[in-house]
């Protein structure tokens, strides 16, 4: 069972349980106060505005009791994918380094973006190949990554970058890049590659009835467990 | 003990873009103001009793360092006075 975890704000949360299940997982959105369900093989964070947004974008879910359980469910290996505001309680809870902040634009952005896959080798993104262009759609207003030039270096030496924002033939450019983050990147992972965050969104281009499946392969790192 | 209210300043660290301080500073050029920069502090007056200053500081310098400021894009100090 994949939980996808609901706080109040949370709206992508829905998206997410449809499209898992459309790829054959079972999935309940479990709202963050109640616990997560014994039989819980995968957390997904999923995207939305928990709690307006106050102080940043994931700061208060990062710190509500849930994230407690899902800190443990990752010890005991349990994988764990932050989507858009899944990410930003991601990086705001430290589960994965680095803080997903306001755009360069200062402006909320809702378009598409193309996405180089930088490593295939992960469970998120084994379903393409290294240098792969997919395309999925982006909605944040706080996308921009940053990370001091230390954790920016470890990032990139361990291979713990899964995409970056590109143009529609691959190339790594600044014209390319949506929201400043630096180094274009979109996704990482945590310290275990058992857990991954991104702002673009899978969940909604995974229903070939919606006619964008790229990010299939993304919500399918959860078959490796 | 003694009513503090501890003052924390939360400011993004130099060096860190700041597109809504950008933002605002063009406007204010828009406006015929003349500026060299301009940044965004955000600021917390936070009332608590503690026996002394120096514990109403450590609080409120653990609150900034959980909660009110995040460690990588942001500094902050704390200022305590008697309320």
């Amino acid at each position: 069972m994949i939980a996808v975890v609901q706080f109040g704000g949370s709206n992508c949360d829905r998206d997410a349980v449809r499209a898992l299940e459309d790829l054959g997982f079972e999935a309940e959105r479990v709202w963050h106060e109640d616990s997560l369900p014994e039989d819980t093989t995968g957390i997904m964070l999923p995207g939305g505005f928990s709690y307006g947004d106050y102080l940043r974008g994931g700061a208060m879910a990062a710190r509500s009791p849930i994230m407690e359980s899902v800190r443990e469910e990752i010890e005991a290996g349990t994988p764990v994918l932050g989507v858009c505001n899944g990410a930003q309680v991601g990086c705001e809870s430290g589960l994965t380094p680095g803080a997903f902040t306001t755009n360069a634009s200062a402006r909320f952005q809702c378009e598409h973006a193309y996405l180089r896959v930088e490593n295939a080798d992960t469970p998120w993104t084994q379903a393409y190949e290294e240098g792969d262009v997919i395309e999925l759609p982006i909605a944040h207003g706080e996308g921009r990554f940053e990370i001091d030039d230390e954790g920016y270096e470890k990032l990139e030496s361990a291979d713990r970058i899964l995409f970056r924002y590109c143009d529609e033939d691959g190339n790594v450019t600044e014209e390319a890049n949506p929201n400043g983050s630096r180094g274009n990147v979109a996704g990482i992972l945590g310290e275990s590659a058992s857990v991954a965050v991104l702002m673009p969104h899978p969940e909604r281009a995974a229903l070939p009835t919606l006619g964008n499946t790229d990010g299939r392969g993304v919500l399918a790192g959860f078959e490796g467990y | 003990m003694t009513t503090y209210t501890a003052t924390v300043t939360v400011r993004l660290k130099q060096g860190v873009l700041d597109p809504e301080a950008e933002t605002t500073k063009r406007a204010l050029e828009r406006l015929g103001f003349e500026l060299d920069a301009l940044r965004f502090t955000e600021r917390y007056e936070v009332d608590l009793d503690a026996a002394d200053a120096d514990e109403a500081a450590d609080r409120a310098d653990d609150m900034a360092e959980r909660l009110l400021a995040n460690p990588t894009i942001h500094d902050y100090e704390v200022e305590v006075a008697e309320a």
